[in-house]
């Protein structure tokens, strides 16, 4: 059986669909075979971000309608053979989707998959609670600033009540925080919420920092996870956060403010 | 790994019957005056609309059939409908009483009416008022419920006896209890006690952060929390109709 891991916020352009991709990466670079799926239906990302928005046939809807077949929706991905892309429809939007027909394609993704990520859209309306309506694990993305915090904090009580494991009365969501867009010197100077003040209101399991980085814009733009730029601290970051959530002990980093060559010289803060 | 729907019905069954067991407020009719229940029922709506708002409920002829008191189950039903609430289920009716309840298609509840009846406790302590409406769940539940995982914001809980959470109360959470309210936590949002109108129900919380505190319909939001209890571990009672916040020592 597959573990199916939802990418959630709440709020918008914390990350979500960049922390999908690469995670996604992460898992099938390490050998898992992974399916990343599109749910935010009429603004489509995921493809561009995965690099592959030129080989988009069909889509997640159209599967759902069975109009096409999920062998000729699924995408593989150029850069890791384990990994592949479902995208969703750009010409339509969330009514599209249906609890049964998610429910279908992700029993049938089960198979032949070991993880199912699920790129969720903003918003705690009909496309976000599909997307981590079957989840067994929630990635929650959140960035160092008050709404983004309180947004986190509603989609957990809701994913604590609404999802079919708290339906069902099963064993709830594992629920993981990644704080994304950490700027520690921001966060010195008191201009960012630091992992503690986070932590005091949604005290979760923390599964990495990922902290502002030009690398991530410049992925994006290109089309290649960040996670596959190994000079990058946003990409190292996520190689972390994928080695802690297959259940390797790494130590935290990007929490504190690099030091410039003099103030390392003279120690100062 | 082609989908067929023909297919689909066979693995996964259409639909199934399975039993289920709720909680549903029953109200209890102790007068025949429509105006005069019209009148105690939208105050009590009033009093907790977040709860009453479109909940089902259950009404309860028992008493009025004890004392002769005739009631028209149709007028009453509109009533009912009337400020808000769903009315689901007549029980403690009386033959011709179920009838035109059936009629409009208002479920009998001949079972559970027996089974009350038989089981009823007479009342001892605390005589409820003659000829008040009142409204009260199907179970007293004077027994505490435990929270353990924290509430989340938007999340809302209301519980008939009291309510003990162990874990943290977000901003935009709410609990409600009909008894007394301990969080032993960070309190940050909304808590109200004896929402029913108990006044000597108390809220203990670890770390008063709260947006607003109400007991028995006294409030205070948190503007109002003076800053020598903020953050504090506090109880929070009424006394001669106001509310006080004092620290636990």
């Amino acid at each position: 059986m597959a573990r199916i891991i939802v990418v959630t916020s709440g709020k918008g352009g914390v990350g979500k669909t960049t922390t999908s991709a690469a995670i996604a990466m992460g898992l099938a670079k390490r050998g898992h075979k992974t399916v990343v799926i599109d749910f935010d239906v009429g603004l489509r990302n995921l493809d561009l971000i995965m690099g592959c928005e030129r080989r988009v046939v069909y889509d997640f809807v159209n599967v759902i309608n069975g109009e096409a077949n999920l062998n000729q929706a699924l995408i593989r991905d150029k850069n890791c053979n384990l990994l592949y892309i479902l995208p969703a429809s750009q010409t339509r939007d969330k009514d599209a989707l249906s609890l049964e027909g998610v429910g279908r394609i992700l029993e049938e993704l089960s198979k032949d998959f070991k993880y199912i990520v699920c790129d969720s859209p903003a918003g705690i309306e009909k496309g976000a609670h599909l997307a981590m309506y079957y989840a067994d694990d929630a990635f929650v993305v959140t960035n160092p600033e008050v709404s983004s915090v309180r947004d986190s904090d509603r989609m957990l009580g809701i994913m604590a009540s609404k999802s079919r494991r708290a339906e069902l009365a099963m064993e709830p969501i594992k629920e993981y925080l990644l704080l994304t867009r950490y700027d520690p010197k921001r966060v010195e100077s008191g201009e960012m919420l630091s992992l503690d003040d986070v932590q005091e209101i949604l005290s979760l399991h923390l599964l990495g920092i990922i902290p502002e980085s030009k690398s991530v814009l410049n992925a994006s733009n290109s089309g290649i996870p960040v996670i596959l730029d190994e000079k990058s601290d946003a990409g190292q970051a996520y190689a972390d956060v994928v080695a802690r959530y297959l259940g390797e002990k790494r130590p935290h980093r990007f929490i504190e403010s690099k030091k410039g060559f003099l103030r390392k010289l003279f120690g100062g803060k | 790994m082609s989908i067929d729907p023909e297919k689909m019905h066979d693995v996964q069954p259409v639909l199934e019957i399975r039993s289920s067991t709720f909680f549903v407020p029953v109200l209890v009719l102790y007068s025949n005056d429509l105006a005069v229940i019209e009148q105690r029922l939208q105050q009590k709506v009033s009093q907790a609309p977040d709860f009453f708002e479109s909940s089902p409920i259950v009404f309860d002829l028992h008493e009025l059939n004890n004392n002769n008191d005739e009631i028209d189950v149709v007028s009453l039903v509109e009533l009912i409908r009337k400020v808000g609430l769903f009315p689901i289920g007549i029980r403690g009716g009386n033959e011709s009483q179920n009838e035109r309840a059936s009629s409009i298609f208002i479920p009998v509840d001949a079972i559970r009416s027996s089974q009350s009846m038989a089981t009823e406790i007479p009342k001892v302590s605390a005589p409820v008022p003659e000829r008040q409406t009142i409204v009260k769940e199907v179970v007293v539940n004077n027994a505490a419920t435990l929270i353990t995982q924290p509430v989340r914001s938007g999340q809302r809980i209301y519980v008939s006896g009291d309510l003990v959470i162990l874990a943290q109360v977000s901003a935009g959470a709410e609990i409600m209890a009909e008894g007394n309210i301990h969080v032993y936590n960070t309190l940050r949002g909304r808590a109200l006690a004896g929402v029913q109108g108990n006044t000597d129900a108390r809220i203990f919380c670890f770390d008063l952060q709260a947006e607003l505190v109400s007991i028995a319909g006294d409030y205070k939001t948190s503007e109002d929390l003076k800053e020598t209890v903020r953050k504090k571990p506090v109880q929070i009672y009424l006394q001669n109709h106001a509310l006080i916040i004092k620290e636990l020592v």
